[in-house]
């Protein structure tokens, strides 16, 4: 269990560094690029808002709250202060409405959709691979070109087809938004239902994109698997084949788990994208209308908020991996 | 080399893809020599014309020649073209109404709906429930039918430009034809026109290349990072590879999509060209070439025709060049080929959220399809607009990933199946 710990803790270290980093990088980044952000900001909502107290009330917020005025490592200062208590000022596009307030009725959703569609779509796909790389034959030669083409598909173009196919054609489920427009969220059936009917599309086209990838990944890694030294050994002992998969497939898992890890970044990218064309009330929507609105401080909120869920997903799964992979336990117990 | 490429050419997914590819380059390249038009002027006054051979009215009114067909059918097809869909929903409902059994009624038949409709239809006939304003639709419903079936002959007249009074021109009856070739402008519009009323396809063709220029560009830039850093990190070794590997394990987990909505954001839309775009994503996606290079240098490093060259005197860059390079060729051109494909779709995804190049120079796969979903081609039903792109991005990355496919297992034969 020491192993482990000392595992873990490692991990830990990477989390904390690459948060600190990605944090650092989520600030300056716009800071470092030609112009004045918040002068370019001032220029816009010149031109974009009706409201012109508004307009006034938000700018001297905005350079009161993020110190625009000072020099660049205080307001880094403000801005990691007022990030910890949760502020991240008004947004401009949803004026009087905080940006906290904004992300925190979409965060919720993009939560809710993308990670049960990633888990679900990595656990079919991963099944399917694996059956391929065994039956061989039939199975695999309709089932792998069919992954090749949807794994590059994508994933907001599987979005705008299951949409058009299953919404506007067929008209089984709900073309657009969370739940339906004429309802307000309480915790009647009514509601339920329709948040539940209107998830479906987002949700498989999500579940979908990921199917594809998986069971290419996991198919050749279980071919690997299945010629490896120790099956034929297994075999000539006489060990059942049922056991033998059993193995195998575990083996051949593992690093699926490090690859889950390292593509949630992608695949979280991807599904935001497929959000905005169902018009679901995610992250993905929110991002988009704050580009449209030249919402500055909705989109560096909403990245930093994206960047955070990536990071703890990739933890969570290294956490697991560690439990899951005897030869971590071993090597780390060897020490 | 030479018996490589041979070798390469005889793996059959990587023919497969590279055939559709090429197809792709040659209709990229081929197209504008045969319609030289710019791909973003607006030809069409409204959204979305669907796909089809436009025929100019006037022209064809006018045509040199008339000639007189007496076509049988020509009557009834007239009709059911005119006829809309909530029409004969109509003449359903009255129809079922008055009594008539539902399987004799096939709305699609326009010829025995019609004689249905002129045998039973009474308008004095109340039927119970049907409100007095419903019934007097049913009249005008019958009187508009009427007007369908009965054709007369059209006036063509001319305004006088002196006085104003109208002058007969000519007589258009229904039995007149032109000859398609004889009329002076007909278009044929393959793919429609997109919401601004331009041409699809010429549009299409110009954002293929444009994609495809802006996937190259960063799949090169990235590969070229990638792979300086990876042999950095790999040959040197020590605290560069330490620190090297430092940046590729944080950049490996910040989601390199996040980092491409900031710097575009930033950017502001202006400075938003296709090539910035192109660069951006190439700057941001150099990751996974750095690991794939440093893995392999590493293995490289300590064989021994590397180290008989480094007895012989030879400096790193001739090391390089000559030791290593040759080895790892085959997996850059393979990171090459996934970095153009993934670009390609990085710079949909961004133009979607509103951070793709800027509108008004050139069209872009992912321009679009932001185009055709913010005008809501998707939920319209106007798949002109929206297939045809995804289409060609599905080819793009699938022959590309085939080509892949192919040199993976021309270069690791255990793949092999």
């Amino acid at each position: 269990m020491k192993g482990y710990w000392k595992y873990f803790l490692n991990k830990l270290g990477w989390f904390v560094i690459t948060f600190i980093f990605a944090f650092v990088l989520n600030f300056t980044l716009p800071r470092l690029m030609p112009g004045d952000p918040v002068a370019a900001i001032v220029s816009r909502l010149a031109q974009g808002m009706s409201n012109a107290t508004g307009v006034q009330a938000i700018y001297q917020q905005y350079a009161e709250l993020f110190g625009t005025n000072r020099p660049m490592h205080e307001q880094f200062f403000i801005y990691v202060r007022n990030v910890f208590r949760g502020d991240f000022g008004f947004s401009f596009s949803q004026y009087p409405r905080p940006v906290a307030e904004v992300l925190g009725a979409s965060i919720w959703w993009t939560i809710a959709l993308q990670f049960p569609a990633i888990l679900v779509g990595w656990i079919i796909g991963n099944t399917l691979g694996a059956l391929a790389a065994y039956l061989k034959g039939g199975f695999d030669k309709v089932l792998m070109p069919v992954s090749i083409f949807v794994s590059n598909f994508p994933p907001f173009g599987m979005a705008v087809i299951l949409l058009a196919v299953f919404g506007v054609t067929l008209k089984w489920f709900p073309i657009a938004g969370g739940y339906g427009f004429d309802l307000i969220p309480s915790f009647s059936w009514n509601f339920i239902w329709s948040v539940f009917v209107h998830y479906q599309l987002p949700f498989w086209s999500i579940v979908l994109i990921a199917i594809g990838g998986q069971a290419i990944g996991m198919r050749s890694m279980a071919i690997y698997e299945l010629n490896a030294d120790y099956v034929k050994f297994s075999r000539f002992m006489g060990i059942k084949d049922r056991k033998i998969i059993g193995y195998v497939f575990r083996n051949a898992m593992l690093p699926q788990i490090t690859g889950l890890a390292l593509s949630i970044g992608t695949m979280v990218g991807g599904a935001l994208v497929a959000e905005i064309v169902f018009s679901y009330p995610g992250l993905g929507y929110t991002l988009m209308n704050g580009v449209m609105g030249q919402d500055y401080p909705l989109i560096s909120a909403a990245t930093l908020i994206i960047t955070i869920m990536v990071l703890t997903a990739n933890f969570v799964i290294e956490i697991l991996y560690g439990i899951i992979d005897p030869r971590i336990k071993a090597a780390q117990s060897e020490q | 080399m030479k018996h490589t490429l041979r070798q390469v050419f005889r793996s059959g997914k990587f023919l497969f893809g590279f055939s559709i590819f090429v197809g792709l380059l040659l209709i990229v390249i081929i197209y504008p020599l045969l319609v030289p038009d710019d791909p973003l002027r607006i030809i069409g006054q409204g959204t979305f014309f669907p796909p089809g051979i436009y025929v100019n009215t006037y022209d064809s009114v006018n045509a040199a020649t008339k000639y007189t067909l007496n076509l049988p059918e020509a009557d009834v097809r007239r009709i059911e073209s005119r006829l809309k869909q909530e029409d004969r929903l109509a003449m359903r409902e009255w129809l079922t109404a008055a009594g008539i059994p539902e399987s004799e009624i096939d709305i699609e038949d326009t010829e025995r709906l019609l004689t249905l409709w002129n045998n039973n239809f009474d308008p004095k006939k109340s039927i119970p429930g049907m409100t007095n304003a419903r019934r007097n639709y049913f009249i005008r419903l019958n009187n508009a039918l009427k007007g369908l079936a009965t054709s007369g002959d059209l006036i063509l007249a001319s305004k006088q430009a002196e006085s104003g009074t109208l002058e007969e021109t000519g007589i258009i009856k229904d039995t007149d034809y032109v000859n398609v070739s004889e009329v002076a402008n007909v278009r044929v519009l393959v793919l429609g026109t997109d919401n601004f009323g331009r041409d699809m396809l010429t549009e299409l063709v110009t954002a293929t290349r444009v994609s495809l220029q802006i996937g190259f560009v960063a799949g090169l830039i990235a590969t070229l990072i990638g792979l300086t850093l990876g042999l950095l990190a790999g040959y040197v070794g020590g605290l560069v590879d330490d620190i090297i590997m430092f940046f590729t394990n944080l950049f490996t987990v910040i989601p390199g999509f996040v980092l491409l909505i900031l710097i575009s954001y930033s950017i502001g839309q202006e400075q938003r060209g296709a090539f910035t775009v192109a660069t951006v994503i190439g700057f941001t996606s150099w990751v996974w070439t750095t690991r794939a290079v440093r893995a392999q240098v590493v293995s490289l490093r300590n064989r021994d025709h590397v180290n008989l060259s480094k007895l012989s005197g030879h400096s790193i860059p001739h090391i390089i060049l000559h030791d290593i390079l040759p080895y790892i060729a085959s997996y850059v051109v393979m990171a090459l080929i996934l970095q153009i494909s993934s670009g390609i779709l990085a710079e949909a995804g961004l133009s979607i959220l509103g951070l793709g190049p800027k509108t008004t120079e050139v069209p872009t796969l992912g321009l679009m399809m932001r185009w055709a979903m913010i005008y809501q081609a998707h939920i319209q039903g106007n798949w002109w607009a929206y297939l045809p792109v995804l289409v060609t991005i599905a080819l793009i990355t699938f022959s590309m990933n085939l080509m892949n496919t192919g040199l993976d297992q021309v270069f690791n034969p255990a793949l092999r199946d």
